[in-house]
Order: structure tokens, then C-alpha cells, then sequence
């Protein structure tokens, strides 16, 4: 019981960092129809921007953790937000309006050029960091055993939620969230109407790209070690987070990252490690089968 | 469970289309007869499209049933058979209102595709000298259509290249390439000028003539009252007038339900 | 969309002025994406990890940026474009063909090719042919598979798993191999293949990953990361091509001086064989009713349901198909490489068949054989680069798209005439939504 407990706790705490990652997609998917091959490594920039920034706070003296934790996520924002500003300009936006199979390949290349620069400019081996923050409260015992909730896991999951609650209005209430859904809806129109598309786009890229820096310091924070090809791996889960939860559904994005946060928590916990991915997969398929939008999302109306 | 007169090609009874809070076709029934043009007609909201797309399957109906009966007495429901079905063993092909032809291809290969019914058997079976002849069959066929909507000479060109008027007339041969006993036609007529609306009845005409019969959603009133063999009247999702179209323009109702149109040109027959 | 247009006319001050501007902006950015990755490396230091500065390269970055900016507008301001437009020559559609046919099938025995030659011939024969297969379900079918290499990885394993427990030699697991790939392109497809394009993407991804997770774990039958060995080489009619020679082998039956070159001939051989049967079964297919649903599912999937076209079995066919030619490609991989591991069946695989197939464009067969010709040779050429070699990859994928959206070959040939053979233009033509 105490054992499931924490698996719980892990699960949420994993499936929040896919859910930040997933939001990106899932704006990026709405507003271009294109699936971002490249935010995964965002997300990996991110995490070694947040890195350096630590190393350097840490080096210049300031030890104070919050202080520290706030500017190296201020510094990783800023970081992901040029990268992905980049990104849109050079292998984007030159082939919008075109077809689709062509951002896309152009987007995979994206990737492998970002997993590779960071290869090349930190080097191939993982790079661990001391535990920034210790400790957390226990919340059931049984036997020697622990269920705990660090201070880590609930700042990621405080953060996620705060992230999600200021997005959804962000994308409700605000001029630019109108813009964005304008967009989204009907792109010609909304230029017709006014709207500046490009610079909607754009920072839909931008800020997709600063939540997956939030997410990446997060990561470096609970897992305290990261490499270049980690944004791969949690980009494809993110992704599949984001289509399980219904593609173009923010709230969809966290709960399809929560879904598979948890399936592999607890499949890892109670089956097997090695095989946590292709249940993972295997859900995705599977919910897919049977709710060909996601969870929440949108059934696509045949227009005949 | 047909028990429609024998000469009715389509028995719509009881059709139902809700949407949500919002009903579009409200116990709709009509019969459309075998080798006529029969034309449904309305207001703009009416639920014209929704009946058609119901007949054609891309709607299941709420309630209701679509009948579809053959010649030979066979008859099917046409809101139960899948979606291609519809046309492969239903025998009713439909155009667009929004011309869907396929654009990368020829409109050869657009009446080729057509054929497959036909031509897909034949190269399973007959093994590659068979499936020539089969194929050469099947190019003539076309050609016979794009001689008789006069673009013979436009065989090979993309699809996509034709001028709107070029592409209504290349989709209907296209639905005729399918062989069917009910052709389904939403606005053939929209965005054509009136010298190609002439053709058009001219066309239509045609293929009653050959046997086939038509069903046919439409605004222009020179189409419909000009070639119409019986039109069917919907106004919010009901039936207010069914005859042919002498009695139906003189139809107070209709008259009412158009009454401050702009759509309805109501000409003079 | 136009992404650039020339400059308008103003002065030439001002236009330099903008122009500057521009580049000073560009380089500015380019400063924020190098500063932190290449400027503040992190090193592994006595009790952990330091950043040690290094500002030279971050320089070089940021003055190439912007004078490659400068050059841009000079050359958007004498009428360039961004899109590269292929130069017409004339004829070239109707040599190129035959004239790499010619070359392909003489390789082996040109003057100064060598065995280094030949494997590169093999390697890019290989990706042609996976090109070619992926190429009906994209291409022409315009179905977005993400995970191709499955199919591959289960030819290459069948024949594998074959040699050691049913002691199959290639020619007798090459039908058993795709026969196994087209079952799992059928039990993959038949549910999913009537997915939204990009929801299909996603799971087919999904499925690829799994399979490779699948390989990668089950130790006790596919030998898990070490992968199998020993696959036995294919024989030439009963004729084996041990390197020694000997009776019973391929150098001792002709009478010539064992070499390792024979086999390598022989296998060269094999894919080109295989690979132009499955050029020869595209373009028959192609003719045939069903590879016309095909592309007519591509163009528009509505107007295929209504005419009656079978659209789940229209797709299915062409994920079975295709997943079949990955197979038998796989099977042969296997072959080659006496060995075979999980490593081989990664999701980049995947990504480089279906770069190939974009960059060959509109489903034309030539078109793909150009663009492996391009991509894999062009990746050998650049061997020495090592670590850059990726990253001026990456590069050249986005440059090459930005470049060409459509592919190299900007038209498509209708599979059937009445009178004229005409070209159609790769902007009328749909990449399909499925």
C-alpha cells in the first residue's frame, strides 16, 4: 500500500515533467498542424541551460537555493526561447503553407542537429549534478519503508499546475490566447481580420519552448543527471502524452503526461523495467483504437 | 421489409437528423422513382445537405430509414451499409458540392479510378493479357464519357488544371464510370453561368435517358424546374410540398417558405 | 506562401542600412543560441562538473552568421529566391534512368572500383530499395509512416532466428521474411489505419519503438543488445563463398582464385536484383487498379469511398505491401552482415528512409534512387567528419527541405494516356492526409 503510494507520488511527479513538455506539442500542433520534431530537444536544451546555470551560480557564490533555482529557470527560459525562436524562423516558417511531410523531415532535422550541437559543444557523457534540494515529508509508513513526498516532487507538481492554470486563461482570456485560437481555427481569416500570424506563431514556439526549459530544470532537479539524447526519448513520450490526451487540448497534454508518467511509474514498479516504454506505447495504440481524437479531444467533423 | 411500389428507386421513411439540441431533418419522407429526376429543394437551412449526406452515408441518421431498390427487386438500407458500400454494391454515386476530383491525376486516371469496380476483378484473376483487354475496355469507356461532355481532348491533363465548369461535368462522368442505377448530384449547378447550366440540364437529361435516375439537391431554379421530374420541397428540416414542379411553384406553402429568398429564382416554366 | 520575395526598390543606403540592421539582429541571436552550448562548456573538474568559457568559437559563430545574413540580402536584392528551381535539361527525366541502370549494373567491374566501392554500392542499393518500399505507402499512398524500420528489423530477425533454429539459408527465409513482415504490417495497420494522418505517424512511431524495445529485452530469443551473429552468407546455387575456397565453393566451381571480392559481388548482385524487382512491382502496380486507389486515396480520400473504393483495404494493402518490401530489404541486411543487432532498427532508420522518400519526391521511383544516391553516399563521402558528420547532416535535411519542399523531381508522371504523356506539376499534386 505504502509502496503503490509512492509509485503514485513518482508517477504524478514524471507524468507532470511529460505534461510540460506536452503543452508545447500540443500549441505547436494546434496552431500549425505540425508535429515538432525538435521540442523534445528544447526540452534537453533547456536542462543544460538550467545546468550551466547552476554550475555558474554555484561558481560565482550565490548558494542561496531559491534565488538560484529562479534565475537558472529564468536563464534556461531565455535560453529555449531563442532556440526555439531559431528553430521557427530557419526550418519552419520557409515552408508554411506548404505541404506537410516537408516541415516535418525538416524538423527531424532539426533534431538531430541540436542532439548533435549539444554533443559537440558539452560532450557525449551524462552530466551529473549534486541534489539541489533535499528532503521531503513522509506520508505513510509501514515496515521500514517510506512513502515520501520529496520537496523536489512537489515543487515540480505545484509548478506544473501553476504553469497550466496561467496557460489555460492565458489561451482563454487574453488577447493573444484569442489570436492564438483565432489561428488555430483559421489562419487566413484571422490575417484577414488583423491578426499578426507570424508573430502569433512565433510566440507560440517561444512559449512552448520556455515551458519545456521549465520542465528540463525540473527534470535536472529530480533526476540529477542528463545527456543530449535525453530529449528524445521524453520528446516521443511527450508527444504521445500529447496525442493521447487529445492533440490541441492544453488540459489534454497534462493528462495524457500524467497517463504515461503513471503507466510508466507503475508498470516499472510492479512488472518490468525494461519493457515500461511499450506499455507506455501499448496504451497509446490502445486508447487510440477505440478514441481515434484522444481523450479530450476534438472529434474531427468530415467536411463534405 | 421493402414495401415501396416497384418503381421506387430511393424510400426515405421516417428520416431523423439530430445534431446535439439541434434537429436538422425532422421524420423526413419521400420517394424518389425509378428513371426520374427528382430534385429536393428548400430554404437555405432547411436540411437539404443533411438529407443527402444521409443518403449518400457520410451521415448516419438518427432515425429513419434509406432504402435503396434495384430493378431486380433487391433492395438495400442505404444507412446501414458502410460507406463505400454505398456505391460498390448499393450502386448510388454522388458529387461534391465542393468538386472533389483528384487533382494530381489526369482526368483519364479520375475515370480510370472510377472503374475499379470493374477492373479490379480482372486483374486478380484473369492474369496480365486479360487484365489489358480489361483495362482498354475501361479506357474507351472513359473516353466515350469525355467525348460526350466534350473534353475528349483534355483526357490527359490534370485534373486540377480543368476550369470550374470543366471539373463539375469531368466529376459527374466520373460518377457515371461507377455504373450506378442513382445519381446523387449536390448543387451541380452552383457556381455554373447560365449558358452552362443549359448544358448541364442537357447532361442530366441525358443520363435519365440512359436509365439511370437522379437525385439531385439544387438552388438554381432553372435547373430544377426545367428538368425535374418531381421535387420534393424541405423547409427547417420538414416536408411542405412534394409533385412535380407545376404543382409545386403554384404550392402556397413553398411559395411562403421562399418568400424574401434571394436565393430562389423562381423562373417561369 | 512566398517565404522571401526580393527586396523593394529603395535607395541603395537604406537597403544597406536594413540590410545591416538585419544581419547586426541576426547575429545577435546567433549569440544567444551559441553563447551557452558552445561558450560555457561544461567539463568534468576535480569534485564534479565546472563551466570552462571558450568564447572563440562562439565569435566564429556569430561573424559567419552574420555575414552569411549580409549575403542573403545581397542576393535576395539582385532577384534570388530562397526555393532552388531545378535547371531544365532537356531530356535528362528520360536518361538519368537508364543511364544509372547501366552504371548500377556494371558497378562492380568499372575500372577502380574496388571492394570499398562495392559496399557503398551495396549500402546504397539497400537504402533504394527501402526507399522504394517506403515509397509506396507515403508516396504514392500518402500514408505518414513513422516506423518502417519495424518491418525491417522483423525480415532481418526472421531470417536470423530461421538460420539458427530451423537452418534456413537465404534463399529459403527470404519468402519466410517477408511474409512475417507483411502479417505485422497487416496486424499494425488494420487497426490503426483508420487514423487521423498525424495520430497514424504517432503510432506507427510507437509500433517502431516497441519492436526495437521488444528486440533490445527478450534476451532469450533475440539475443537482446548483443543481437545474433552468425547468419549464415547466401550461396550462389548451392555454391558457398567461404573465403578460403575449396570444394563446393564458388571460387572452386569457376576455377577462379578465392577472394572475399566474389561474395561481396554476389551480394552487390542480390540487392540490385531485389531492388529493381521492387521497382518493377511499383511501377506494375502502379498501372493496376489497385495502385491507382492508391494514389487516389492520396489525393482525396473522400471521393475514393465515394466510388465505391475499399478505402481500410486500399490502405492495408499498401502498408502490407510495403511493410513486405522492408522485409525481404531486412532479410538481406542480415545476410550482408553476418550480424545483426538492435541498434540497426532505431527510430533515426525510419527517419532517414522517409527523408529519402521526401527528398525523391511525389512518389517518383527516380527521384527516391537519387535522393539514397545523395544521402547515404553523400553521408559515406563525409566519413572523416565524425562527430560533425551528424550535425552538417541534421543541417542539410532542413536545407535541403527549405530548398526543395517537394522533392527533387517536381512532377509526376500520370501511369496512363490517351493520347499525350504529360507531366503534372508537383503543385497540383496532394501528399494525402492519411
Amino acid at each position: 500500500m505504502e509502496y503503490a503510494l509512492q509509485q503514485l507520488v513518482n508517477g504524478l511527479t514524471l507524468g507532470m515533467i511529460y505534461g510540460l513538455v506536452a503543452i508545447g506539442y500540443t500549441m505547436v500542433y494546434g496552431i500549425i498542424g505540425m508535429i515538432n520534431f525538435a521540442h523534445g530537444d528544447i526540452f534537453m536544451v533547456g536542462s543544460f541551460a538550467g545546468l550551466i546555470a547552476l554550475l555558474g551560480l554555484g561558481m560565482g557564490g550565490i548558494t542561496f537555493v531559491p534565488l538560484a533555482l529562479m534565475l537558472a529557470l529564468l536563464f534556461g527560459m531565455m535560453v529555449t526561447s531563442l532556440y526555439g525562436f531559431t528553430v521557427e524562423r530557419v526550418a519552419y516558417r520557409p515552408l508554411r503553407g506548404s505541404f506537410r511531410l516537408a516541415p516535418l523531415i525538416s524538423a527531424i532535422g532539426m533534431s538531430i542537429f541540436l542532439q548533435n550541437f549539444v554533443q559537440v559543444t558539452q560532450g557525449a557523457r551524462p552530466k551529473p549534478i549534486e541534489p539541489v534540494i533535499r528532503g521531503g515529508v513522509v506520508l505513510a509508513h509501514a515496515d521500514g519503508f517510506d512513502a515520501v513526498l520529496s520537496w523536489v516532487q512537489m515543487l515540480i507538481i505545484v509548478t506544473t499546475l501553476a504553469v497550466l492554470v496561467v496557460f489555460t486563461l492565458l489561451v482563454a482570456r487574453t488577447p493573444l490566447g484569442r489570436a492564438m485560437r483565432a489561428c488555430e481555427q483559421d489562419r487566413k481569416m484571422a490575417s484577414l481580420l488583423g491578426i499578426d500570424t507570424d508573430r502569433t506563431i512565433v510566440l507560440t514556439f517561444v512559449i512552448g519552448a520556455a515551458l519545456a526549459a521549465v520542465a528540463g530544470l525540473m527534470y535536472l532537479l529530480y533526476y540529477g543527471v542528463i545527456d543530449f539524447y535525453m530529449g528524445f526519448v521524453a520528446g516521443v513520450k511527450a508527444f504521445t502524452a500529447a496525442v493521447l490526451g487529445g492533440i490541441g487540448s492544453l488540459p489534454g497534454a497534462v493528462l495524457g503526461g500524467l497517463l504515461i508518467g503513471l503507466i510508466e511509474t507503475f508498470w516499472s514498479a510492479y512488472f518490468s523495467v525494461q519493457y515500461k516504454d511499450v506499455a507506455a506505447f501499448s496504451v497509446l495504440i490502445l486508447v487510440l483504437i477505440f478514441m481515434p481524437s484522444g481523450l479530450l479531444g476534438r472529434d474531427e467533423v468530415e467536411k463534405v | 421489409m421493402n414495401a415501396a411500389p416497384p418503381d421506387t428507386i430511393l424510400a426515405v421513411e421516417g428520416l431523423t437528423m439530430r445534431f446535439g439540441g439541434l434537429t436538422a431533418v425532422d421524420g423526413l419522407s419521400f420517394a424518389a422513382r425509378r428513371g426520374e429526376i427528382t430534385a429536393v429543394i428548400g430554404p437555405n437551412g432547411a436540411g437539404k445537405t443533411t438529407v443527402f449526406n444521409c443518403v449518400t452515408g457520410f451521415y448516419r441518421p438518427t432515425e429513419g430509414s434509406i432504402t435503396c431498390a434495384h430493378a431486380d427487386g433487391t433492395a438495400y438500407r442505404l444507412d446501414q451499409l458502410p460507406g463505400h458500400r454505398i456505391n460498390s454494391t448499393a450502386r448510388v454515386a454522388r458529387t461534391f458540392q465542393n468538386i472533389r476530383l483528384f487533382p494530381g491525376m489526369t482526368v483519364l486516371e479520375n475515370l480510370l479510378v472510377a472503374q475499379h469496380r470493374v477492373l479490379a476483378p480482372a486483374a486478380r484473376m484473369v492474369g496480365l493479357p486479360g487484365y489489358r483487354a480489361a483495362e482498354k475496355a475501361a479506357i474507351d469507356r472513359a473516353a466515350a464519357w469525355l467525348q460526350r461532355i466534350g473534353l475528349i481532348d483534355r483526357a490527359d491533363v490534370a485534373a486540377a488544371a480543368l476550369p470550374y465548369g470543366a471539373q463539375r461535368r469531368v466529376e459527374i462522368a466520373r460518377a457515371m464510370c461507377t455504373d450506378p442505377v442513382l445519381l446523387c448530384l449536390d448543387e451541380p449547378a452552383a457556381g455554373l453561368n447560365p449558358r452552362e447550366s443549359e448544358e448541364l440540364n442537357a447532361l442530366l437529361l441525358e443520363i435519365r435517358q440512359g436509365g439511370t435516375s437522379l437525385l439531385l439537391i439544387e438552388h438554381d431554379m432553372s435547373v430544377v424546374m426545367r428538368i425535374s421530374d418531381h421535387i420534393v420541397v424541405l423547409d427547417y428540416g420538414k416536408r411542405i410540398a412534394d409533385g412535380p414542379p407545376a404543382a409545386v411553384q403554384a404550392d402556397p406553402h413553398v411559395i411562403a417558405a421562399y418568400l424574401g429568398e434571394e436565393d430562389a429564382e423562381v423562373a417561369a416554366p | 506562401m512566398a517565404p522571401t520575395q526580393p527586396a523593394p526598390q529603395r535607395s541603395a543606403s537604406s537597403s544597406v542600412q536594413a540590410a545591416l540592421k538585419d544581419a547586426g539582429l541576426a547575429a545577435l541571436i546567433a549569440f544567444g543560441v551559441a553563447a551557452p552550448m558552445m561558450g560555457l562548456r561544461t567539463v568534468q573538474g576535480q569534485g564534479g562538473l565546472t563551466i570552462s568559457p571558450r568564447f572563440d568559437t562562439v565569435a566564429i559563430a556569430v561573424a559567419a552568421v552574420f555575414v552569411g545574413r549580409l549575403l542573403l540580402h545581397a542576393w535576395q536584392h539582385r532577384g534570388g529566391a530562397l526555393r532552388f528551381t531545378m535547371p531544365r535539361l532537356p531530356g535528362i527525366e528520360r536518361f538519368a534512368g537508364p543511364l544509372l541502370l547501366a552504371i548500377a549494373v556494371a558497378l562492380p567491374f568499372l575500372p577502380g572500383v574496388g571492394r570499398y566501392e562495392v559496399d557503398l554500392g551495396i549500402l546504397v542499393l539497400t537504402y533504394v530499395m527501402l526507399g522504394w518500399g517506403l515509397n509506396i505507402v507515403v508516396g504514392l499512398a500518402g500514408l505518414l509512416d513513422l516506423g518502417y524500420v519495424a518491418f525491417y528489423a522483423v525480415g532481418a530477425y526472421t531470417y536470423a532466428l530461421s538460420a539458427q533454429y530451423l537452418g534456413f539459408g537465404f534463399w529459403q527465409a527470404l519468402p519466410l521474411a517477408g511474409l512475417m513482415a507483411a502479417t505485422f504490417g497487416v496486424l499494425l495497420g488494420f487497426p490503426v489505419l483508420r487514423l487521423r494522418g498525424d495520430y497514424l505517424a504517432i503510432v506507427t512511431l510507437a509500433f517502431g519503438e516497441i519492436i526495437r524495445i521488444i528486440l533490445l529485452n527478450w534476451t532469450s530469443v533475440t539475443g537482446g543488445p548483443n543481437g545474433l551473429s552468425g547468419i549464415p552468407r547466401p550461396t550462389f546455387l548451392g555454391l558457398s563463398f567461404t573465403a578460403g575456397g575449396g570444394p563446393g565453393s564458388f571460387s572452386d566451381f569457376f576455377g577462379l582464385e578465392p577472394s572475399p571480392i566474389h561474395r561481396i559481388i554476389y551480394l552487390y548482385y542480390i540487392i540490385l536484383v531485389l531492388a529493381l524487382a521492387t521497382n518493377w512491382l511499383t511501377i506494375r502496380l502502379r498501372r493496376m487498379p489497385v495502385g491507382r486507389a492508391w494514389e487516389a486515396l492520396r489525393e482525396d480520400e473522400i471521393a475514393c469511398r465515394s466510388l465505391g473504393l475499399n478505402v481500410t483495404m486500399t490502405k492495408l494493402t499498401a502498408f502490407a505491401i510495403g511493410a513486405t518490401l522492408a522485409g525481404l530489404a531486412g532479410a538481406f541486411f542480415a545476410t550482408r552482415q553476418a550480424f545483426i543487432s538492435p541498434e540497426s532498427f532505431t527510430f533515426m532508420e525510419s527517419a532517414l528512409i522517409l527523408a529519402i522518400v521526401v527528398l525523391g519526391g511525389l512518389g517518383s521511383q527516380i527521384g527516391v534512387a537519387v535522393a539514397a544516391l545523395v544521402m547515404i553516399g553523400g553521408f559515406e563521402v563525409f566519413r572523416g567528419l565524425d562527430e560533425y558528420r551528424m550535425l552538417v547532416f541534421g543541417l542539410v535535411m532542413v536545407s535541403i527541405m527549405v530548398a526543395r519542399p517537394r522533392g527533387l523531381v517536381g512532377e509526376r508522371t500520370p501511369s496512363v494516356v490517351l493520347k499525350e504523356r504529360k507531366a503534372i506539376d508537383a503543385a497540383l499534386v496532394r501528399e494525402g492526409a492519411g
